[in-house]
C-alpha cells in the first residue's frame, strides 16, 4: 500500500477498439433486429424473438444485473398482454394508450408482488414470486368474463393502425414486425438507459454484495422494489407486443412454465449481457422449431440441451462469444 | 473539534438467552481516535454493529450529535454521518477499484437517478478519486477489486468508508490478516485519517491501539471494564488481569 508518486500513470481503463463498438450496443442491437427476418426462416418466428427477447431483457436486469432469481416473470408479461387486450376489446381505447395502460397497470401489479418478495431472499424469494404469480394464473381463470378464462382472452383485433398520419396495414407480417421493433428499440434504449445510470450502479452494488451495499448508505430492499418494477415493466411492455401480434391472449402466457422457459432463454442466451436475451430467445425458439418438427417431445431434448449449458457454458452464447472475443464486461 | 459526537446509554443486547451485551453507557468525543478492546467474546463486535446499525440492541439508546439513532435502520447511520468498515474484507469484488468507491460516494446523493450517465457525473468521480488518493490506491483505479493485494483491499474498504465523508469512522479490525509491512502502511493511514475524523477502532494489536488511541474503553463478558486513556488502561489492575496479560504486544 503506497501512495502514488507524482509520475505515476493512472490504470484509468482504456477500452479497446471492440468495447468502444458496443459503446453502441442499442443502436447495434437495432441494426441486428431490423434484419433478423431476413436471416430467420420465417417472419412470425422473428416477431417471437422479438417479443420474448423483449420479456427475457426484462427478466434479465432482475435476475442477471440484480442477481435475484425469480420464477414469476410470467405473471408480468401475461399481465401486459390481457391489460392490452382488455383495454383495446372491453374499452374501445386506441391501441397506443392501451400499450401505455397496460404498462402502467403492470407495473402496479410488480409493486404489489415486489413489496412482498423482496422482503425475502434466495430460494425463498425464489417461491414467493412464484406462488404470487401463480395467484395471477387463477385470478385470470377465475375471472373469465373479463379474461375468457381458459379459453383465452379474445375479441380485440388491431388490422390497422396510423402512425404520424399515416395508415399501415397491421396484418401485414412485415410492418408487424417494424412496427413491433420500434417497441423493442424504446425497451433496449431504456434498459442501456438504467445500465448506464448511478441506479445501474447500485444495481451491480446489490448483486455484488449486499451487506456492503447496505453499509454505503442504500436502502437495499427499496432498490430491489424499483428494479422489480422495472423489470416488469419491461417485461410487460413484450406482452402488450404479444397481445398486439396475436389478437387473442392464452391463459398458458401466465403460467410458471412460461416464467420457466423465460429463466431458460436468459441463461442460454447469456444473463448480465445486453443483447443475450434476444440471442436466448432465437435459440430456444429455433431449437422448439426445429426438434418439435421430428418429435413432439422436443422439451426433453431442450430441457438437456439447458442443462448442458448450464454445466458447460454458464455464461450462455452471447457471454461466451464475447468472452472469446475479449470484450469487457462492463460494456456487455 | 471537541464535544461529544456519539453517547451510548445503557445498551443491551441478547441472543436468546445469552448476553452479548449488557448496560454499556459510554460516549464517544468528536476529533478524537477511539479504540475499543477486549477479550475475545468480550462483546466488541456486537457493539460495534450496534453503533453501525447492523444491529439493533435490545436495551438503552444511542445519540449521535443530540438526535436520538434508535429504530433507524442501517442505511440511514452513513446519511447520519456514520460510515464503516468490516473485519473481514467487505468490498465489491467484480467492480473496479474505481467504481467500489464512486459507488459509494453516490449513496447520499444520486442513488435512484436513471437519466444521467454515471461515468459523465464528475463530482462523484473526483470525490471517488480523492478518497483513492487519500489511501494510496489512485493509480489502481481501474483494476477489478479481487486482483488487489490483501492490504489493498483492507485500504479499499476504507475508501469506501470515507467517501461518504463521515463524521464518524468504524474501523472494525483493519489491520486483520495483515503482515509487518502492511500493517506499518495502515497505521500511517490511520494517523492521516485520525487528524481530520473522529475514528472509533475496534483492534487487537494492543502495541498498535494504545500508540494510536487518545483513548480506549475496555469491554469484558459484555460489560464495560474500563475507560480511559492509553497509559490509565496499561496500569488498570482490572484490565491487565482479564485482558493485557493475554496479548504479547502489551508488555
Amino acid at each position: 500500500m503506497t501512495h502514488p508518486s507524482g509520475g505515476e500513470v493512472l490504470a484509468k481503463p482504456a477500452p479497446s477498439g471492440l468495447d468502444r463498438i458496443l459503446d453502441h450496443r442499442v443502436l447495434l442491437s437495432i441494426v441486428v433486429l431490423a434484419i433478423l427476418p431476413w436471416l430467420l426462416p420465417s417472419k412470425a418466428l422473428a416477431v417471437n424473438v422479438l417479443i420474448y427477447g423483449v420479456v427475457v431483457m426484462g427478466y434479465n436486469l432482475l435476475f442477471g444485473y440484480t442477481g435475484l432469481l425469480s420464477f414469476g416473470q410470467a405473471a408480468f408479461f401475461g399481465a401486459g398482454a390481457y391489460f392490452t387486450g382488455i383495454a383495446i376489446g372491453r374499452y374501445g381505447v386506441p391501441w397506443f394508450v392501451a400499450v401505455a395502460l397496460a404498462v402502467l397497470l403492470s407495473t402496479c401489479l410488480a409493486a404489489v408482488i415486489g413489496i412482498i418478495s423482496t422482503r425475502t431472499r434466495g430460494i425463498y424469494f425464489s417461491m414467493v414470486t412464484l406462488a404470487l404469480a401463480q395467484l395471477v394464473y387463477y385470478v385470470a381463470l377465475q375471472a373469465a368474463s373479463f379474461t375468457g378464462g381458459e379459453n383465452g382472452l379474445r375479441g380485440f383485433t388491431v388490422d390497422r393502425i396510423s402512425l404520424l398520419g399515416l395508415q399501415v396495414n397491421f396484418l401485414d407480417p412485415v410492418n408487424k414486425y417494424y412496427v413491433l421493433m420500434a417497441f423493442a428499440a424504446l425497451a433496449m434504449w431504456f434498459q442501456s438507459r438504467i445500465l448506464n445510470s448511478p441506479f445501474g450502479a447500485v444495481i451491480e452494488a446489490i448483486r455484488e454484495n449486499e451487506q456492503r451495499a447496505r453499509a454505503c448508505g442504500y436502502d437495499v430492499e427499496r432498490s430491489k422494489l424499483v428494479v422489480f418494477m422495472l423489470s416488469g415493466a419491461i417485461s410487460s411492455l413484450g406482452g402488450c407486443m404479444l397481445a398486439l401480434h396475436l389478437s387473442i391472449v392464452p391463459l398458458d402466457i401466465l403460467h410458471y412454465q412460461t416464467s420457466g422457459m423465460i429463466v431458460m432463454m436468459v441463461l442460454l442466451g447469456g444473463a448480465r449481457s445486453f443483447f443475450g436475451p434476444f440471442v436466448g430467445a432465437a435459440s430456444f425458439l429455433i431449437l422448439e422449431d426445429v426438434i418439435s418438427l421430428w418429435t413432439p417431445h422436443w422439451q426433453i431434448f431442450v430441457g438437456a440441451i439447458f442443462v448442458l449449458f448450464v454445466l458447460f457454458l454458464p455464461k450462455g452464447i452471447w457471454g461466451t462469444l464475447l468472452d472469446a472475443i475479449g470484450i469487457g464486461k462492463a460494456r456487455r | 473539534m471537541t464535544g461529544e459526537l456519539l453517547r451510548a446509554e445503557g445498551i443491551g443486547k441478547r441472543f436468546g438467552g445469552f448476553v452479548a451485551l449488557e448496560a454499556i453507557t459510554v460516549s464517544f468525543a468528536a476529533g478524537q481516535l477511539t479504540s475499543i478492546i477486549g477479550p475475545n467474546g468480550a462483546g466488541k463486535s456486537t457493539f460495534f454493529n450496534i453503533l453501525s446499525g447492523a444491529l439493533t440492541p435490545t436495551s438503552g439508546k444511542l445519540h449521535f450529535r443530540g438526535c436520538e439513532l434508535n429504530g433507524l435502520p442501517q442505511h440511514r447511520f452513513v446519511h447520519r454521518g456514520i460510515s464503516r468498515s468490516y473485519q473481514i474484507t467487505n468490498i465489491f469484488p467484480d467492480l473496479s477499484v474505481h467504481e467500489n468507491v464512486r459507488v459509494a460516494a453516490q449513496a447520499l446523493t444520486v442513488s435512484y437517478d436513471i437519466w444521467h450517465n454515471r461515468t459523465r457525473l464528475s463530482e462523484l468521480n473526483a470525490r471517488a478519486d480523492a478518497a483513492l488518493d487519500a489511501v494510496g490506491l489512485l493509480g489502481r483505479r481501474g483494476e477489478l477489486a479481487k486482483f488487489l493485494a490483501h492490504g489493498q483491499q483492507r485500504a479499499l474498504e476504507i475508501a469506501i468508508a470515507l467517501v461518504s465523508e463521515p463524521e464518524l469512522l468504524l474501523l472494525d479490525e483493519p489491520t486483520a490478516g495483515m503482515g509487518p509491512e502492511e500493517t506499518k502502511d495502515m497505521v500511517a493511514l490511520l494517523e492521516r485519517l485520525a487528524d481530520k475524523r473522529t475514528v472509533l477502532l475496534v483492534e487487537h494489536k494492543m502495541k498498535m491501539v494504545l500508540g494510536l488511541s487518545k483513548r480506549v474503553v475496555v469491554l469484558h463478558h459484555g460489560r464495560l471494564l474500563a475507560d480511559g486513556s492509553p497509559d490509565e488502561i496499561r496500569s488498570n489492575p482490572e484490565v491487565r488481569r482479564v485482558y493485557l496479560g493475554q496479548s504479547e504486544g502489551y508488555g
